[in-house]
């Protein structure tokens, strides 16, 4: 009697008791997610500190003329970062395409198209360091100093960018080790290609966040 | 309605996820939009209406990249609450928090 009403109380548990999946994704998943959510949080207080102490301060650079490209003697505003927004976009969706590969666990396109997504994440990176490059050695800015605008503008560029660049080179290592998996046949011996979907979440977060810099620092 | 495709190896039970065609509809419209914001900054749109303006189009971006790329369009409600939840709080302290950087400003 008494351990029927036992095993009536471990057959209904709680959704929340362990042992299902409330969230109906795997722990990895959920993992990555998390992740997801306390980095969006890192990036929301940079963005929010940029945000209130650029409003304290009234006058701003004009990026639109810092971040500018001469081509053929005119000058073209911002072309610089529309062509990181372009690539870092790109990668975006080829690393749909791979996750979308994954799902039909074709290996080969896979492959590819995490290659193809590395690549435009590298060539992000070096962009940005070409960018910086340029701040640092042609115009002498300094987080505490630059030759624009209020002092501010250094320190909100280095952290915001720096920040950002960090994840998207992490984000090549990543899909990296990934690649390699796939390509060594791990996945097809697990009978699951769910790590390049998360790889692709994390890779989907970085274009996420360029989204609001791109918004925030630079167009505003 | 989204089109879905059952996922039948491997992965969650009952998971879907969009057919490429969709991932290429999303991309695209990525494109449209980054273009489009690159192109309220070029022509000068001053004030009130180019931050209300941005900050749609980045908005926009960003529930396409969650909703589609990030699949969230295809996982239990559970879960996208769970995440969206907190960045509308995000969003919350960003606006909260401007009007003090304004009064500093206004104080100068």
């Amino acid at each position: 009697m008494a351990a029927e009403v036992v095993a009536q109380q471990v057959e209904r548990p709680s959704i929340w008791a362990g042992g299902v999946s409330p969230f109906g994704v795997s722990w990895q998943k959920l993992m990555m997610w998390i992740f997801i959510l306390s980095d969006a949080f890192i990036f929301g207080s940079f963005l929010v500190s940029y945000a209130t102490s650029r409003a304290s301060i009234g006058s701003w650079v004009n990026t639109g003329k810092v971040f500018a490209l001469h081509i053929g003697g005119s000058e073209v505003p911002l072309l610089l970062i529309a062509i990181m927004t372009f690539i870092l976009v790109s990668s975006s969706g080829t690393m749909a395409l791979a996750v979308a590969n994954a799902y039909e666990r074709r290996k080969k396109e896979t492959i590819r198209y995490l290659l193809l997504t590395m690549a435009l994440g590298l060539t992000f990176v070096g962009c940005q360091a070409y960018e910086w490059t340029h701040l640092i050695v042609d115009y002498g800015v300094r987080p505490w100093w630059n030759p624009f605008g209020p002092p501010q503008f250094g320190a909100y560029f280095f952290t915001l960018t720096g920040f950002h660049g960090l994840h998207v080179l992490s984000g090549v290592i990543y899909l990296g080790i990934i690649a390699r998996q796939v390509a060594k046949g791990v996945y097809d011996r697990r009978g699951s290609y769910a790590n390049v979907e998360i790889a692709g979440l994390y890779w989907h977060f970085v274009d996420l966040i360029w989204v609001f810099i791109f918004t925030m620092f630079y167009l505003f | 309605m989204v089109e879905q495709v059952q996922v039948h190896h491997g992965e969650q039970p009952g998971a879907v996820h969009a057919p490429i065609r969709t991932y290429l509809t999303v991309w695209g419209w990525l494109f449209v939009l980054s273009a489009i914001a690159y192109f309220v900054d070029v022509v000068h749109l001053v004030g009130w209406l180019k931050v209300i303006l941005l900050s749609l189009l980045a908005l926009m971006k960003a529930g396409l990249i969650m909703a589609f790329f990030m699949h969230l369009r295809f996982e239990r409600l559970s879960l996208v609450y769970a995440i969206v939840a907190p960045l509308i709080f995000l969003v919350a302290m960003l606006v909260g928090l401007l009007p003090d950087g304004l009064s500093v400003f206004l104080r100068r």
